[in-house]
């Protein structure tokens, strides 16, 4: 086993591990400030993809234009999600909201399936990204590279507004304390829709930067989502940081054991987990209640 | 002498009745209720079914309407679906509901190994027929077959040698194997690897990639790595899907060839022709064979809006085998209409002179396929160049190298 087998899959596994953060940092914001439990988030993630197929074959929009659109037309269902139905769910045991989240996510497989088959469609690589780049131990497509980039950037920055601006200050306050931030002239139900918006804006713009990777196709949410569930249980549910840091992370171990042990690539986060759980029952960075 | 012969006339009407009664009454009880049922039970929602699933429930209602349309036969036909959601627990249950309580003859399509195998198992405890038109393991024909139990339109081996042969004959003599790790993959690998050291290739190594997966560039790496001339894709559905995509990707393509083992016409469709171009793959049907595949599959398209994958095309076959068969003997007693299938050449669009062998095993002619560049398309669904036609002697394992204890070795 030389050094640039090992490098490369720690590059791969960091690529993956970036998906794993955003798709996480959504889930996590979702929590933090809401108390759901998302599991319609993998379903969000499929519809941001066919949001930029479906885009470009209907209006033509690119995939520059996608990266802009899928997010605000995710974002904006995710507002109808909230002021509908989630909001109806406040104050009830969480089991609720993931009962809720995990029957749209079915209906939402269910509508894709029907209308596009199973098989799903190939979404290309934009022109200026096509092609890659000898690093030395490996070709890197550069589309990998810019995957790489910009989830980093989005979460960097989801994390600087949340924890380093008066907006982040006020949505702090409005989940510690809903009524006294009311009080203080605060429109906290604004808020909370505000926040499932940018969560499952989260989730579509991941979406998009997966299409030219992987087959868009219904499925293509269920087959991450419990992983991305596993990544934020391991990071601390609710923690931002923890589920940028722990994402990143678990796609580097998923990678390395692909290497050495590829038949347990896809246990060995589930087996992190429970180690976790048992020592730390809140997670790497979660705070214990 | 009126009344006489009006008595006469009646009783000679009665008797006449009578007799016609005799007669049809033992032909009616031949067929259990007088009704045929037909269970096509099969992957309706999951990963395999748009190269299965609604498309095979399609062409079992043809194969029943053209039956009934020419034979006009005296009993009725009839169909039953249910999802076996690819668990082999589901569809166990559900094949002993259909033969215990709801009279079900003949178990139908089959798709996922796993399933298959299952079925057939409880087709012989019943006692019904087990017609696999869509698993692709050579074990049902082989470890696990039995004598009610029919292979129908493609195994492992057949399309892995099929295009592994070919292959190694254009000059892909080292191959290395990306595997999908459960029992289809490594009967996939195993069939295609005894065939590249048989026909004079090595093998450089493989690896096996959880199932189902999303990301295979790992995976690709180490087959990039290992500098074989072909990599053999022994996965199927969405995983062989991605593991081409992402191929493309990372630049593989260019200096290594990629060999689709298990590749259907929907998986290419998905893709598009610029990530396939030049793929060999084989396969049981194509619907742009002759006139008689291409009318058939355009009453295929009409009503599914997609062309038939040859699991689609081989269910018609089979189906339709089955209910000329019954109403020859006009019986649907298992053993009676196992003889009668096995006696009588298959004979279809799908099939010319098809054999079905003491192992289940129905044979016919397999086709070699390249798919074609973009610029060589012509019409929609218009996607391969057809190389060459495997006879049906050569294109599946021969009874030689059977492990069915059903076949004596001499």
């Amino acid at each position: 086993m030389n050094s640039q087998v090992l490098l490369s899959q720690l590059l791969l596994g960091l690529i993956n591990g970036s998906f794993y953060a955003i798709l996480s940092l959504g889930l996590a914001v979702i929590f933090g400030l809401l108390n759901i439990i998302n599991f319609a988030h993998g379903a969000l993630y499929m519809m941001g993809a066919f949001c930029a197929l479906l885009g470009m074959r209907w209006f033509g929009i690119s995939y520059w234009g996608a990266l802009l659109v899928a997010p605000i037309v995710i974002g904006a269902l995710g507002v109808v999600i909230e002021r509908l139905l989630l909001r109806r769910l406040h104050g009830l045991d969480h089991l609720y909201g993931l009962l809720l989240t995990f029957g749209l996510a079915l209906i939402a497989e269910g509508l894709f399936r029907w209308g596009f088959g199973i098989s799903g469609e190939a979404y290309p690589v934009p022109e200026s990204l096509r092609g890659g780049v000898d690093i030395g131990v490996m070709f890197l497509p550069l589309y990998r590279a810019w995957v790489l980039g910009a989830s980093l950037a989005v979460c960097l920055l989801t994390w600087f507004v949340i924890e380093r601006t008066p907006l982040g200050a006020r949505l702090r306050a409005a989940t510690e304390r809903p009524q006294q931030t009311q009080a203080l002239g605060i429109n906290v139900p604004v808020m909370v829709t505000a926040t499932y918006a940018v969560g499952v804006a989260l989730a579509a713009y991941a979406g998009v930067l997966a299409a030219p990777i992987f087959q868009v196709n219904p499925v293509m949410g269920s087959n991450l989502i419990i992983v991305v569930f596993a990544v934020v249980v391991i990071g601390g549910m609710g923690s931002i940081l923890g589920a940028i840091v722990t994402g990143l992370g678990l796609g580097l171990i998923e990678g390395l054991t692909k290497l050495f042990l590829p038949e347990a690539s896809a246990i060995v986060i589930f087996v992190i987990m429970a180690i976790v759980l048992l020592m730390r029952p809140a997670g790497l960075f979660g705070k214990a209640t | 002498m009126r009344s006489k012969n009006l008595s006469k006339k009646l009783a000679t009407s009665a008797i006449t009745a009578a007799i016609a009664g005799l007669v049809s009454i033992p032909a009616q009880a031949q067929i259990s209720d007088g009704v045929v049922k037909i269970g096509v039970l099969t992957d309706l929602s999951g990963l395999y079914s748009d190269l299965a699933g609604p498309g095979s429930v399609l062409a079992t209602q043809m194969a029943i309407d053209d039956f009934v349309a020419k034979y006009k036969p005296g009993f009725k036909v009839e169909m039953v679906t249910a999802d076996h959601q690819n668990k082999a627990d589901i569809a166990s249950n559900k094949a002993r509901e259909w033969f215990e309580k709801d009279k079900v003859d003949i178990a139908s399509e089959l798709v996922t190994t796993t399933v298959g195998l299952a079925v057939q198992k409880i087709a012989k405890e019943k006692n019904k027929i087990a017609l696999n038109t869509a698993t692709a393991s050579t074990r049902v024909t082989n470890e696990d077959c039995n004598d009610v139990t029919l292979h129908w339109t493609y195994d492992t081996y057949a399309v892995a040698s099929g295009t592994a042969k070919a292959m190694v004959k254009q000059g892909g003599k080292s191959w290395y194997f990306v595997t999908a790790d459960y029992a289809f993959g490594h009967s996939l690998e195993k069939d295609a690897m005894d065939v590249v050291k048989a026909s004079g290739g090595t093998v450089a190594g493989s690896v096996r990639h959880p199932f189902p997966g999303s990301d295979f560039s790992s995976f690709l790496l180490r087959a990039q790595g290992s500098g074989a001339q072909v990599i053999g894709l022994a996965n199927a559905g969405g995983d062989l899907v991605n593991t081409i995509k992402q191929a493309a990707e990372f630049g593989i393509t260019q200096k290594q060839s990629l060999a689709g083992l298990l590749m259907f016409i929907t998986d290419v469709h998905s893709l598009g022709l610029q990530a396939t171009q030049n793929m060999y793959l084989t396969e049981g049907f194509y619907w742009n064979l002759n006139d008689e595949t291409r009318a058939w599959s355009k009453r295929f398209f009409d009503k599914h809006k997609r062309m038939p994958t040859m699991i689609h095309a081989g269910q018609y076959s089979g189906v339709l085998h089955y209910l000329k068969s019954v109403h020859a003997i006009n019986s649907d007693d298992t053993q009676k209409v196992m003889a009668q299938m096995k006696k009588t050449p298959v004979n279809d669009f799908f099939a010319k002179n098809g054999q079905i062998r003491d192992d289940g095993r129905m044979v016919h002619d397999m086709y070699l396929l390249q798919v074609k560049k973009p610029s060589e398309s012509t019409v929609p669904w218009d996607y391969y160049h057809v190389r060459a036609t495997i006879p049906a002697a050569e294109a599946f394992q021969p009874l030689s190298a059977s492990r069915c204890p059903l076949i004596k070795k001499s």
